[in-house]
């Protein structure tokens, strides 16, 4: 017999099944759709950073020739936002402004010139109230409050205690604690947003394209604020020009889009500018840590007690989750038996925050990998050996807070830096102003419990199979670049054993593909992989069912070889296409569905008000090691190499793996060496991408990319998260091997030139002093 | 409705097509492209000048076409992604950037490959240094740029002119 064999998909480096029209300018994003007769949508924003609005005068914006609509606060007295317990933001400002640039009004008009001059038309009177553009300032003593219903400015305070903390810091032999001060930063995703909002007045319905990565939670929005049946939204996410959190939340822009095109009775298309982008950034908060650990003389943990605080900004958006994150997920890398946490969410009148890649984790997770590195030194221990000595007893673990860990590659990633860097022969003998440096770090495979509960299953696959023999896969998880589509192709490919040449996809459009909660908190490959072996394998058992009735046989004696269907190796079998007809006689067109559900054991713990948060079915983990050297001079510091492991439990795609785990060490470098959000009374003076530094090719280290799989359990094919855990580690894997360079520690970042010069220049005068 | 503007009267080659477009004197080639002549391929990024996004070749050289009026391309050759398939085939940077994942989200990738063919024009084996000078000017925020080193790379493979220096 001749050899048949059923393709394989996964493990196997795969081009992502878009990337041709990618390469090709084919790719249509939201900007991309100029349908003959649209409207130019313009936002007005406020000028000011905290006011009451007095007036908002748009008649001589109205009167203009060529404006279709202006439209202010008193479109829509609803408020949107992601979290059910905190939406208290309108699409336009009502009453209050709390930041500058939140939007005020928007005018639809036939030309851009004209849409900007009825913008300038507009006549916004204010009375201005104090501003606070620091944590500090909002909570201090007699601030007014931005928002009635939060006293003190305080979004959300919460603490817990687990464990027997005070007996652990007794027993350590060595405690310390350290202050750190992380910059605000913002996602900078290539693609600004944009909206075009087609809305027929005839139906009264509402057509929608936007650049966001959660079309679901968007049209939940759009349906509230419009106050229109969400049958009656048609909400689609075309190609989006990159995520990393920017768009996990329905965003003004998009409600705004469609309002106005409802005043208008038409099609508007809204593409705000680069800084405009920025101010609608939902970035990683500026974060305080104050971090203090216990240790035994042997590197052994004792006891954690640390304190968070996050300046928010004007509105919730993601917050509660961010500080409860920041909380939850200091467990889980290594084995702590006791630690107390205080967070406080702290609204200031800046452009709010939101859930940027490595949400709530990162900032903890360099202040603890920085200060369990100062104490290692402390106790002359090797910083990969102290780590070693803190390792979960598992997998089978439960962390204090209920986390349940299942698969847990860390050790093998410390070993593949270890080895790959040449550690032992290196650490701190590199010469001088060279350093490297090691960290870990972990993150959740999506949220156990999504921040809508509906009761429906975490995610939703349709496989359609038709008479020409193809299939098409229908998922509403948004692709945004990360490569969810072809993931999810694959895993269905490799059930039903066929080539990914089979199968076509339709994404995200709420006419078609079923709902989905969206890319974030790096669910995706996890809870959609998952669906769609659930989906295939339904498929695969109705042609397993059609091949045993044409062929006579039982269906448990049926091979399925992806192209061919045979009983037994003895019999030629039938064609996938011959199957196919089988299977269609008397029913038609086949549509089969999978669905994934999250284990209840897995929803976090209830010991404290939010301890659901950080509750996941699985967690990645990640050592890095990072090699830089610093300009003796200038104290530019050039990060030389990185060894990059991590555990994602199996590559499904090995190609796009190291693609997440590349593009997330770098985004890492951006936050330790350059990227910062800045202010001066409230104006962002960093709106622009010369401003707003990410690294460009010139100053991008090579990376060296170790997968390893842990083969989780509960995961599709055993994998999990890949796209936010490495850059969680870069950070402090950069400045402890800064501090291997300098020999002093950075303690606030951005890590800058200046910054360090100050740091090396202050530990020479003390060291003189103390001499 | 804006008031009249000054207009001119353009001729030029866009993608091997020669055009006669009225255009406002105020037009960036940017937006005459994507909004005259149709094609959406070259990205905008930024408020002009900032991210590559926009980067298209201007009688062969690469140019940020958000900075450019259109008005000035008086008898110029513009060159967007669009042209870059030969014979309904991917060029062989496409098939680099596809194949070695030098995309993801896609956005930036019209600019930077046309960034890296107009290097390729002017230099067909560059070295790592090289490629690195030839695409400073494009940001990307996916990738970390190691993959589409690789991708212009698999390009210069394949073209059969393999770059001596590392
Ligand atoms: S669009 Fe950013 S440089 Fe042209
Ligand atoms: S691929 Fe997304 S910005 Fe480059």
């Amino acid at each position: 017999m001749n050899e048949i064999k059923p393709t394989k998909s996964i493990g196997v480096p795969t081009p992502l099944v878009d990337g041709p029209e990618k390469v090709s300018g084919k790719a249509q994003y939201s900007a991309d759709f100029m349908p003959s007769d649209y409207l130019v949508g313009r936002i007005f924003r406020s000028p000011v950073s905290h006011a009451e609005i007095i007036n908002v005068d748009i008649s001589a914006a109205q009167a203009l020739p060529g404006v279709k609509a202006v439209i202010t606060g008193d479109e829509t007295d609803e408020t949107f936002g992601i979290l059910p317990v905190a939406r208290f933001e309108y699409p336009l400002a009502r009453d209050k402004v709390r930041y500058k640039g939140e939007p005020v009004a928007c005018v639809a008009a036939v030309d851009v010139e004209t849409a900007q001059k009825a913008v300038d038309l507009i006549k916004f009177k204010y009375k201005e109230l104090p501003a606070y553009f620091t944590s500090q300032e909002a909570m201090a003593e007699g601030a007014v409050n931005i928002h009635d219903h939060r006293e003190c400015n305080i979004e959300r305070e919460v603490d817990y205690d687990l464990g027997e903390v005070d007996e652990g810091f007794e027993a350590a032999d060595l405690v310390m604690e350290e202050t750190f001060n992380c910059a605000e930063v913002a996602q900078s995703q290539m693609e600004p947003h944009a909206a075009i909002a087609e809305y027929d007045p005839t139906r009264d319905f509402m057509t929608i394209h936007a650049s966001t990565q959660v079309p679901y939670y968007g049209h939940l929005m759009l349906a509230k604020v419009l106050k229109m049946e969400e049958s009656q939204i048609r909400m689609i996410k075309p190609f989006v020009g990159g995520g990393f959190g920017c768009r996990t939340e329905c965003l003004n822009v998009e409600l705004i889009c469609a309002l106005v095109a409802r005043a208008a009775g038409g099609t508007v298309r809204i593409v705000i500018s680069r800084e405009e982008t920025f101010i609608t950034h939902r970035g990683r908060p500026e974060t305080d840590v104050e971090m203090k650990i216990g240790l035994t003389k042997d590197g052994v943990i004792t006891a954690v007690d640390f304190k968070v605080i996050q300046r928010g900004g004007a509105f919730s958006g993601y917050g509660i989750v961010t500080i409860l994150y920041a909380g939850g997920m200091v467990f889980g890398l290594y084995d702590l038996p006791a630690v107390r946490y205080k967070g406080l969410r702290v609204l200031t009148n800046t452009p709010p925050c939101g859930a940027m890649r490595g949400h709530g984790v990162t900032n903890v997770r360099y202040a603890f990998e920085s200060l369990l590195e100062k104490m290692a030194n402390k106790l002359s221990i090797d910083p990969i050996e102290i780590r070693r000595r803190n390792l979960l007893l598992g997998p089978k673990y439960e962390t204090l807070n209920e986390m349940f860990i299942n698969s847990y590659g860390l050790p093998e990633c410390l070993d593949w830096v270890e080895k790959a860097s040449n550690w032992k022969k290196r650490k701190g003998k590199m010469g001088s102003y060279k350093g490297i440096g090691i960290a870990c770090g972990h993150y959740p495979s999506g949220a156990s419990k999504p921040v809508n509960w509906s009761g429906e299953p975490h995610a939703t696959v349709h496989l359609k199979l038709d008479w020409d023999g193809s299939i098409t896969l229908l998922t509403g998880a948004p692709e945004i670049g990360q490569g969810s589509t072809t993931m999810a192709t694959q895993c269905a490919a490799e059930v039903l054993g066929l080539d990914i040449s089979r199968f076509q996809s339709l994404t995200s459009d709420s006419k078609f593909t079923p709902k989905d909660n969206g890319s974030y908190s790096s669910r995706v490959t996890y809870m959609v992989g998952n669906a769609s072996i659930d989906a295939a394998i339904n498929l695969k058992n109705i042609l397993i069912d059609a091949a045993a009735k044409k062929l006579e046989a039982k269906p448990e004696n049926i091979e399925c070889l992806g192209e061919v269907y045979r009983a037994g190796t003895q019999d030629e079998g039938l064609t996938f296409n011959e199957v196919v007809k089988a299977a269609l006689e008397g029913t038609g067109t086949i549509t089969v569905k999978g669905n994934f559900d999250t284990l209840p054991e897995s929803w976090g713990t209830k010991k404290y008000r939010g301890g659901a948060i950080s509750g996941s079915m699985a967690y990645a983990y990640a050592a890095q090691v990072v090699e830089v050297s610093i300009d003796p001079d200038t104290f530019e510091i050039t990060v030389d190499k990185v060894w990059a492991a991590q555990d994602v439990g199996k590559a499904l795609n090995p190609l796009s793996v190291e693609g997440q785990i590349e593009g997330s060490v770098w985004m890492g470098m951006g936050q330790a060496i350059s990227e910062s959000t800045q202010f001066v009374n409230g104006l962002g003076i960093t709106n622009s991408m010369l401003d707003y530094k990410v690294p460009t090719i010139i100053e991008s280290p090579s990376i060296k990319v170790g997968i390893i799989e842990s083969v989780d359990p509960h995961g599709p094919f055993g994998a999990k998260e890949a796209g936010e855990t490495s850059l969680v580690c870069f950070i402090p894997a950069l400045t402890n091997a800064i501090y291997d360079a300098l020999g002093v520690r950075p303690l606030d970042l951005p890590v800058t030139p200046d910054r360090l010069m100050e740091l090396v220049e202050n530990s020479t005068t003390n060291k003189e002093a103390a001499e | 409705m804006s008031e009249k503007r000054n207009k001119t009267l353009l001729h030029c080659t866009v993608n091997g097509k020669e055009r006669d477009d009225v255009v406002k004197d105020n037009m960036l080639v940017a937006d005459y492209l994507r909004e005259v002549v149709g094609i959406t391929g070259t990205k905008i990024g930024c408020d002009g000048g900032e991210c590559g996004c926009c980067t298209v070749l201007i009688d062969g050289v690469p140019q940020h076409a958000c900075l450019r009026l259109t008005a000035t391309c008086q008898d110029v050759e513009i060159e967007t992604i669009e042209a870059l398939a030969e014979q309904n085939r991917l060029s062989a940077l496409q098939r680099g950037f596809h194949e070695k994942l030098g995309t993801q989200c896609g956005f930036c990738t019209p600019g930077m490959i046309m960034a890296a063919e107009g290097l390729l024009r002017e230099n067909p084996s560059p070295s790592e240094d090289e490629i690195r000078q030839g695409l400073a000017a494009n940001l990307c925020r996916c990738t970390g740029y190691i993959k589409i080193i690789e991708a212009v790379q698999f390009a210069i493979d394949e073209l059969g002119s393999k770059g001596k220096a590392a």
